[in-house]
């Protein structure tokens, strides 16, 4: 294969491919989601979208258990969801090759938290690899698979954003077809009741002793020597700042970081005159290699947020870069949910019952942003359910407590959320965001819009049945784009006496092809009173004397301003020209 | 060590993905070593993109700190305001003439920023009015490939290896279009438009 320009995300699922993987399995979030969406595109891969990182990680652990290859994908906070699985998966081991893709989002450009999936590594006690670029992303997927099978182990291969996202030159080889490793029941291996898991348990700690050696001669960790006065221990992307930072330094370059390999580290201490760890989020490596007795010296790096070159220079002392100062006042521009989304009707209506929101994940977290205003709480996929029973019970409130929560979310972990409210005699209200996909991720299919990975149909739950079996007193389906029949239900399920399902129900304006034409202000009727403009449409601004104007090229047409305009003042208009919004 | 920095900033939707990976093929096509850096998720929803693009013998870190990039290509006058701290002092700056208003201005939390035009000219700017030309070639959507093509005069790649990869790169339909747009692009620089 020719030289290819490639993500790490690609990368990925190249090097699994050639690997001989059969199974691919994961849920999508940023920055994990690609690598599925590519694995599915090769032949001999089945691929899945699983409702949650612990069913998919169950899914790769049943394939690994029937012999074959497989890799789960997932993002760090989806880690913690399959974490119970990934904890004693470690004590039964393997068969066939079992790889854990877990992307970490260092600046959390796309996510709620920061934490250290090499955390996960220590405590399940299962090794970490750590690619710096996308050609390493291939072969570290490969060597995974290898390293899984010969230490009978699950394998984590930690991303971080920029090397998922980021893409460079990668060469790919082969497909290596593994046949199947024939099955045959070994109840004391994979059937962790305590007497068993005792036992393994010895295991594990032979098996960290064997990766350990394995970690200081294996390819995956090097030794770079040049000046001997500084040298670098760093890992994962880390290791390209220092290159271009200090390129005259000698680098332990470490791609296995989990368990650590002693005598490799001990040689190149040893080796120096002075030694730094360079490293990206937590002082994983840095406090692990004092743990060995080795004198680490203290550099001024910081614990969050991603590292760069210059960072890294600085803090070996080098003086600034001189460069323009960044522009001040400059207004932000934070995401936002997208003309014509239907979620912005749901929280304009939220808004007008003055409801307490607890949220969820996805894009609709976006309607917390102003003017819309629209959510008190986001923790983790499915919190809202729970929270919103939780601030009922505190008492405290007056308001309407409101749970809103995406169609993929509540597959994810809203179904045991609503199945306790109902169990715990809550009259409360749950609102699924059903927009027909997973949006925030790019528009993954899931079990409410009944799509498969590959495109092809699957089936779809009933969301009316499903709600209605888990115990909801009442489940009824609202347009949100209709923003008066969508009050009406909010205001009568907030005061009912049953636990309310609404489901808010309209595609994603992404997913629409034929938009309905666009809408203009007539300057005539306009009063300025800015109703139109606390919808927080983009597509809706006010001109140099406070006017509405609506952006023709922008519009999709919802018509969610028509129904808020109480001067009719939005008019249809035909076909939007090219040029319109371009001032 | 020779290697270049190209940032591109623009707000998500305008084609700034497109544009990079454009012009990092464009590099691999010419035998460079490259990378490219950009952020996906949250960021496609009408926020702030910035992407990286660095070429030359061997790339490093696909990360680029204020102060480095030896051009910026702008596709939003507000956007080229705020990452123009990334430009090194004598690096060149392209700027779509274009300002698209974020939401604290829409809703009228905040004013739009004046005088952004002055204060880019005052930093040796070079404007473009990139959907303008791209509607002379035939595809509003076509502006992203207009400014590559004014950037592409500052850069040291052959123009059939830009053609080819963008008749690779965009949809079948667009190509004609997209070559228009790349020629235009690049054609305001050469007759003085934008005197690179």
């Amino acid at each position: 294969m020719a030289r290819t320009l490639m993500s790490g995300n690609e990368a990925v699922a190249r090097g699994a491919w050639e690997a001989g993987v059969s199974v691919g399995v994961g849920y999508p979030g940023t920055p994990s989601t690609e690598v599925l969406e590519n694995l599915v595109k090769y032949e001999d891969v089945h691929c899945e979208w699983a409702p949650n990182e612990k069913v998919a990680a169950e899914v790769a652990g049943g394939a690994s258990l029937g012999g074959v290859r497989a890799l789960v994908t997932m993002k760090h906070v989806g880690l913690n969801v399959a974490a119970d699985v990934l904890y004693t998966q470690s004590y039964t081991g393997v068969k066939g090759g079992l790889v854990y893709l877990v992307a970490d989002d260092p600046g959390m450009h796309s996510s709620q938290n920061e934490q250290d999936t090499r955390n996960h590594g220590v405590g399940a006690r299962v090794p970490v690899l750590e690619p710096s670029d996308s050609q390493e992303a291939l072969e570290f997927t490969r060597a995974a698979f290898e390293i899984s099978e010969r230490f009978d182990v699950p394998v984590i291969v930690r991303l971080t954003t920029r090397i998922s996202h980021g893409k460079g030159l990668v060469t790919g080889g082969s497909r290596t077809e593994v046949a199947a490793r024939p099955y045959e029941r070994d109840a004391r291996k994979y059937v962790m009741m305590p007497g068993n898991a005792r036992v393994r348990l010895k295991d594990v700690a032979a098996r960290d002793e064997a990766l350990a050696a394995y970690g200081s001669t294996a390819d995956v960790n090097r030794v770079e020597h040049r000046d001997a006065s500084v040298g670098v221990i760093t890992s994962g992307i880390a290791y390209q700042y220092v290159r271009e930072a200090l390129p005259d330094a000698s680098v332990l370059k470490l791609g296995l970081t989990v368990p650590l390999p002693e005598r490799l580290i001990l040689d190149f201490a040893s080796s120096v005159e002075r030694l730094a760890v360079v490293e990206e989020l937590d002082a994983h490596l840095t406090m692990r290699v004092r743990a060995l007795g080795v004198d680490v010296e203290e550099i001024d790096l910081p614990r969050h947020g991603e590292l760069s070159p210059r960072i890294v220079a600085e803090a070996f002392g080098a003086s600034p870069l001189s460069r323009r100062e960044p522009v001040d006042g400059l207004p932000p521009r934070p995401p936002l949910l997208c003309p014509g989304c239907p979620h912005r009707g749901l929280f304009y209506a939220l808004g007008k019952v003055r409801a307490v929101v607890t949220g969820d994940i996805g894009c609709y977290t976006l309607g917390t942003l102003p003017p819309l205003n629209g959510m008190d709480s986001c923790v983790c996929m499915g919190a809202s359910i729970g929270m919103a029973h939780g601030v009922d019970l505190a008492g405290s409130v007056e308001r309407p407590v409101v749970a809103v929560i995406g169609d993929s979310t509540f597959a994810h972990s809203g179904l045991t959320g609503l199945l306790h409210m109902a169990y715990a005699r809550s009259t409360g209200t749950v609102i699924v965001l059903d927009n027909r996909t997973t949006a925030m991720t790019g528009h993954q299919g899931n079990p409410v819009n009944g799509v498969f990975i590959d495109g092809s149909d699957a089936p779809a739950i009933d969301l009316d049945a499903v709600c209605t079996a888990l115990g909801a007193g009442s489940v009824r389906t609202v347009d949100p784009h209709d923003l008066n029949a969508t009050l009406a239900v909010l205001r009568e399920e907030t005061t009912a006496d049953h636990l309310s399902v609404i489901v808010s129900k309209a595609p994603c304006a992404l997913l629409i092809k034929d938009h309905h034409d666009p809408y203009a202000v007539d300057e005539e009727l306009c009063t300025k009173c800015g109703a139109c403009i606390r919808l927080g449409c983009p597509a809706i601004s006010r001109d140099e004397n406070g006017r509405a104007v609506i952006d023709t090229a922008t519009c999709v047409g919802c018509g969610q301003c028509v129904q808020v305009c109480r001067y009719d003042a939005i008019v249809g208009v035909g076909p939007s020209c090219d040029l319109g919004g371009v001032r | 060590m020779t290697m270049t920095t190209v940032v591109l900033a623009g707000v998500g939707g305008q084609g700034t993905i497109l544009a990079g990976d454009v012009l990092a093929k464009v590099a691999v096509a010419e035998g460079m070593d490259v990378k490219l850096s950009e952020v996906h998720g949250m960021a496609q929803r009408g926020g702030s993109v910035e992407t990286f693009v660095r070429f030359g013998e061997t790339v490093f870190s696909p990360v680029v700190d204020p102060g480095v990039a030896d051009h910026l290509i702008a596709f939003e006058m507000t956007e080229a305001a705020r990452t123009l701290t990334y430009l090194r002092p004598g690096g060149t700056l392209v700027v779509n003439r274009r300002t698209v208003d974020s939401l604290p201005v829409l809703i009228g939390d905040m004013p739009a920023p004046e005088g952004l035009e002055e204060a880019l000219v005052g930093e040796g700017a070079i404007f473009l009015d990139a959907e303008a030309l791209a509607c002379e070639a035939g595809s509003p959507r076509s502006a992203n490939i207009v400014l590559m093509g004014a950037a592409s005069y500052a850069l040291p790649f052959e123009v059939p290896t830009w053609e080819r990869v963008i008749s690779d790169r965009v949809p079948p339909k667009t190509v004609e279009a997209n070559l228009r747009a790349f020629h235009l692009g690049r054609d305001a620089c050469a007759e003085g438009v934008c005197s690179l």
